[in-house]
Order: C-alpha cells, then structure tokens, then sequence
C-alpha cells in the first residue's frame, strides 16, 4: 500500500520502512534536549548530526561546545566533544585539529562566548586559517544566564542589562562578528544563515556541510553564522520570536555568503 | 656510547628534553625570562623531524586552553610561561584538573606583584600549591634546582600527568630558567603513534571509533554527582601525597640546623651551608623536589634532631608556612628571604642562621 491510494493508512503501516518520509539523524540520541520550546539550538544541533552522518564522519568528528545554552550539546549529539572554558572553544580546535589533522573539528558557540569573551580566541583562529569550523549560534542574548545584554544585542532591544534598552551611548554598539571574519586571510568560507522556515533549515544545512568540507580539504577557517531566537530570554512566543527576528535581527544581520573562496 | 654532555641555559633543556621524548605539541606566548622555550623550539622545527606541533598562541590564556584540547585528546602537550602569563593560565589550569587530563606547565618565576619585575624569585609557590585556580584541585609540582633537572623534569613531569592524569608542573625561577650549566639530554624516542595513543589514553576523546563517544568536560549539575567527582579527586590527591614525595638531604646526618629551601634558593642554601660548616655550624640542607606534594613527613623527621630551622626563599614568608605545618611547632622555624628579583649571597643566608637561629 503506498500513500496515494487512500489516506486511511493504519500507524503500522506508516512505520513501515519503505513508507518512511523522514527519520531522525542517528548521532542526534533519544536524549530530552533542555532547548526551551522554540529554541534554535535544537534545529541547529540536528543539521550538524546530518551533516556529519551523510559525510561519513561520525567516528573522526571531534565537537567543542561552549559555555552557554549549548554547554550540553555533548549529551545529545553520539559523537566525542569535549567542552571548554568560555570563549576558549577556538583554541582547543586548532590544538586538536593540528594534532588529529585528519579529524572532523568544529566548534558550537553563542554570540557572549564568541563575539564578548572569547574574540581573541576566535579572531586569531579564524585569521590563522585552521581548518576547522565554529557555528556561530547569534541569538542577540545571553541565553544561559538569564537574557542578559549581549555584544549582538540591537540598539534600543531590552535585556536584564539594558532594561531600558541598549543605548549606544552607555552600551557601545552590536558587534558583526562575521563581517570582521570575512575580512580574515585565513577563512575560506563565511556565511550567515538562520533556521525559522523549513527553506532557511536547508540552506543552513548546505552551509554546515560547505564548511566542513572545507576544513576537511585543508581550505582554511569557517564560520557559519546562524542568527537566531531565544524566545525565552527575548520573553516572546517561539512564532512571535521568529517574526520579530525577521523584522528586526535580519536588516541588521543580513542573511547570505560573506565570503567564499572556493568559487 | 659515551653521554653526550651539553652546555645550554635551563630554558633551552626544557625545548630539547620536549622535542627528545616525544612531546607532541607546545603552546606559548613569549615572557621573560622563559621566552628561550619557544625560540628554541622554532629554531630546532621539530614537526619536520618528529612531527611536534609548535604554536605561538595569542595569548597565554589561548595557549592553556590549546593545552586543554590537545590533553583532551590523549597527546603529551605543554606550555611554558612566567609569572604573569602563568596568572592567566590559571582558569585553563582549573578545568584540566577538573576534567583530569594530564599536561605539562612550565612556570620560570619572576618578581611581582603585577607586571613587577624580569629578575627571579620564587613568590609563585603559594599560586602552585595552594591552588590558584578555582576549586578544590592540586598540580604535582616539580622545582628544579639545575639545568639538568630541568631536562629531567619534562619526562618525570609528563610520567606522573599521565600516571594520574593531573597537570603538572615545573616550578623553576629566572635563574635556573637563564643559567648555562652542563646537561645530559634525554635518550630520544619517537613520539607515540595515533593507535598507540588511543590504546593508551581509553578515556581520550579522539573520534569515537568502534566505542561509545567520549566527552571531556568538567561540568556536572547534580550536586550529589558532583561531590562524588570531588571526592574521586581527593583520593587521588591523597594517592599522590602518599607516593610521590620527592626531597634531597645534604650534609643532613650531624645536621644541628636545618636550611629548608627549594630550586635555586637551595643552591645558594647549599654553598651557604658549605660556609657555615667552615665555622663549625653544623648545618644540614632539605631540599624540597616536588612542592605538592610536599615531603612533610620527612621534614617533620629530620626537624627532630635539630635546634632550629630557617627556610630560605626568594620571596616574603610562602613554603615556611608548609614547614611550620609539617613540624607542629616542636622546633623553631624562621624565615630569610629576598624580594623583588634580588637573589642573596650564601653570606647573607648565613649570617641570618647566626642571628635568627643561633643568636
Ligand atoms: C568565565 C566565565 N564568565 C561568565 C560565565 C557565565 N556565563 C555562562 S553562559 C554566559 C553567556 C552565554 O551567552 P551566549 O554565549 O550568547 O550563549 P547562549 O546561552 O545565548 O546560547 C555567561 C556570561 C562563565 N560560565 N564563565
Ligand atoms: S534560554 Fe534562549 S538560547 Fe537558551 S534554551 Fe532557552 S530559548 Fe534557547
Ligand atoms: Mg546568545
């Protein structure tokens, strides 16, 4: 019976291999993700399980989480990680890249842990062109610790530390990251992507596969940027979240390839 | 074969002695008065002969955190610093006690506080033994007291990391670190292969190939989890302090008094001890090797025959807090130190035994 014929399918025969649609990537487990409903990280953390399981890299992938919403990343992705110090997820991807050239190395990292604490780490990686990829999570906030002012934070939004919104005057302006990545000899590939609509998700996922590709091929540095929601610390709906992203983050953050030396 | 015996400075042993037994890759940042670490190893390209990976790092906290990813992964890594860089290592220091990684550190001592000064001195010890990062953690602690036990150092440092899987470290200061002396350098030996690595290391995080993965990390939310790791921790701190005490005992037989001191104080402790000896004063010298853990059993044991002891640092007062500790206050303990990067002459040591001890 295929699904065309008629729509009274019984849950057995949906289950049936040969009736399968989508499956769940094997290297993202059974594990209840601590992601608040709505959350990015989630989405972000399954493309990365398929994009390591299509390559074929799943027994030489080495993943660093950071400190942030996805210090945890490791419960939930079957592969080795080992977790850092805030901001320091750069430096031990290019030790263990240089010392296992022919491992699979990336690092997770929110905007406090990439773009605040650890800039040094990141801009000196990304400049030294190792052949590894960091996933930028841009989610304007600090999730973790309970939406405090981040250095993505957009003049005039509201934090636990801009309660009456970020002023430049007092606060400093957002930081473009990526922008400042693009302009690094050592990167190859720099890309801002998001993951609010089932399209976005696969251009995110040709991204993610992109730069591991080219860390693999020895091309040099890549960042893949993925502006995202943190409805729980921007205290909206995960839909209101993605429409305010929408109207406000990607005017700001603009979506699309800074950056690509492989053409 | 005859030794092949070398001149170089304390620094320069430390690169040779790494690159000769195999260490698998190096992170620094320059500082004096150890930068000959890294300038000796970019000079001798050892990744074109044994394949060691030698970074200059951005930072010295980038630098321990390299050393953390690459300890994470089972390979013998190590950084080198002075003082103040050493400050910043402490929170990469912290987690790779945490996450229990072996490791090698290299601190060749400056004056301080702050940026302070390029002379030597040996004010580190309480940052090295009584933690200096955060949380309830030890690193085995080497102190040096010749150029070549800072040869030797690097393979006892990194057989003991690897015993236990502890950083640790040499605690050496700027004159052992820039002095030239004789040295015979370790026997080479190749570095270890990937599939002896992962054989060796099964809690190494390195792919998870035909196993369950593995992941390094420090962090556990469940207190009840967490005082478990804690106390894991203590019995293997305790393990260490019961079989890795490391001292030298000169002239200590028909010793009246004691000189405690450790790395280069203990060399001029020693010519010291020479000089009074001339005098008739019966001195004897302890010298501490490894700081954590500290050899207070033994002190507390020599301390029984003697009338007094003076504990000779180039700092205000840190080890004799150790000493007082391991001898309960059953024999007087005084203090001679020099400050800011002023090493004193066996003289002065000396003379402070007469007056502090002798009277
Ligand atoms: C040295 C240090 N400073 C501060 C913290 C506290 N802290 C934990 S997570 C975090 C910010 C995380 O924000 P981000 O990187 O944007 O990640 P998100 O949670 O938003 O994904 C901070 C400041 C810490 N753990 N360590
Ligand atoms: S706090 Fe924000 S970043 Fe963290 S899990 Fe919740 S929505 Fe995601
Ligand atoms: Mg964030």
């Amino acid at each position: 019976m295929t699904i065309t014929e008629e729509n009274n399918m019984t849950k057995e025969e949906i289950m049936k291999p040969e009736n399968l649609v989508y499956q769940k990537p094997k290297l993202l487990n059974d594990n209840p993700m601590h992601y608040c409903p709505g959350c990015s990280h989630g989405v972000v953390h399954k493309l990365i399980a398929e994009v390591i399981e299509e390559m074929g890299m799943s027994e030489k992938a080495i993943g660093i989480s950071p400190v942030g919403c996805a210090v945890f990343m490791y419960n939930y992705l079957d592969i080795d990680c080992q977790e850092a110090a805030h901001g320091r997820a750069p430096a031990l991807a290019t030790a263990i890249k240089r010392l296992w050239p022919d491992r699979l190395v990336f690092t997770y990292q929110g905007d406090g842990d990439l773009a605040c604490i650890g800039t040094a780490e990141t801009i000196h990686a990304l400049n030294r062109g190792e052949n590894i990829t960091i996933i930028f999570i841009n989610n304007a906030i600090y999730g973790m610790t309970g939406g405090q002012m981040a250095p993505t934070t957009l003049v005039g939004m509201k934090t636990a530390t801009c309660p009456y919104g970020r002023d430049p005057e007092i606060h400093g302006y957002p930081l473009k990251m990526t922008e400042i990545a693009a302009t690094l000899e050592g990167t190859c590939y720099v890309t801002r992507q998001s993951v609010h609509t089932v399209a976005a998700i696969r251009k995110a996922k040709k991204a993610i596969r992109k730069a591991f590709e080219n860390s693999m091929q020895g091309k040099g540095s890549n960042l893949v940027e993925i502006v995202s929601t943190c409805n729980s610390g921007w205290k909206m709906s995960p839909e209101k979240a993605n429409k305010w992203m929408e109207e406000n983050m990607f005017p700001f953050y603009q979506l699309g390839d800074l950056k690509d030396t492989t053409l | 074969m005859a030794e092949e015996v070398v001149l170089m400075k304390g620094n320069e042993a430390i690169a040779h002695a790494a690159i000769r037994i195999g260490v698998d890759g190096y992170f620094g940042y320059p500082i004096t008065p150890q930068s000959e670490v890294l300038e000796t190893l970019a000079e001798q390209k050892p990744w074109e002969t044994t394949g060691m990976v030698v970074l200059q790092a951005e930072s010295e906290v980038a630098a321990i955190n390299m050393v953390y990813g690459g300890a994470g992964t089972g390979k013998m890594v190590m950084t080198s610093s002075s003082s103040p860089g050493v400050s910043l290592k402490q929170e990469g220091i912290s987690y790779i006690a945490g996450a229990e990684l072996p490791c090698l550190i290299v601190n060749v001592m400056r004056g301080g506080p702050g940026l302070g000064t390029i002379q030597p001195s040996q004010a580190d010890y309480f940052q090295t033994t009584k933690g200096g990062g955060h949380g309830d953690y030890h690193l085995i602690a080497l102190a040096p007291a010749s150029v070549q036990e800072m040869a030797d150092f690097v393979k006892l440092g990194f057989d003991l990391a690897f015993k236990y899987r502890n950083p640790a470290m040499i605690l050496a200061d700027g004159v052992i670190g820039q002095m030239m002396e004789k040295v015979v350098l370790p026997e080479p030996r190749p570095r270890r292969t990937d599939e002896e690595i992962i054989k060796q290391c099964p809690w190494a995080s390195t792919g998870c190939k035909g196993r369950k993965p593995i992941v390094i990390t420090s962090l556990e939310l469940d207190p009840a989890v967490m005082e478990q790791r804690n106390l894991h921790l203590q019995n293997k701190y305790a393990e260490i302090e019961a079989n890795e005490r490391r001292y030298e005992e000169i002239e200590c037989e028909d010793a009246e008094y004691l000189i405690v001191a450790f790395g280069s104080c203990a060399r001029i402790a020693q010519k010291a001890m020479e000089h009074a000896r001339e005098e008739g004063i019966k001195v004897g010298l302890f010298r501490p090797i490894t700081l954590w853990p500290f050899p207070s059993p033994e002190i507390a044991e020599r301390a029984k025959q003697v009338k007094g002891i003076l504990v000779v640092e180039l700092n205000s007062g840190q080890m004799i807090e150790d000493v007082k500790l391991a001898v309960e206050c059953n024999v007087p303990v005084h203090h001679f130190g020099r400050l800011g990067g002023i090493v004193p002459d066996p003289d002065e040591v000396v003379d402070a035994l007469k007056e502090k001890l002798i009277k």
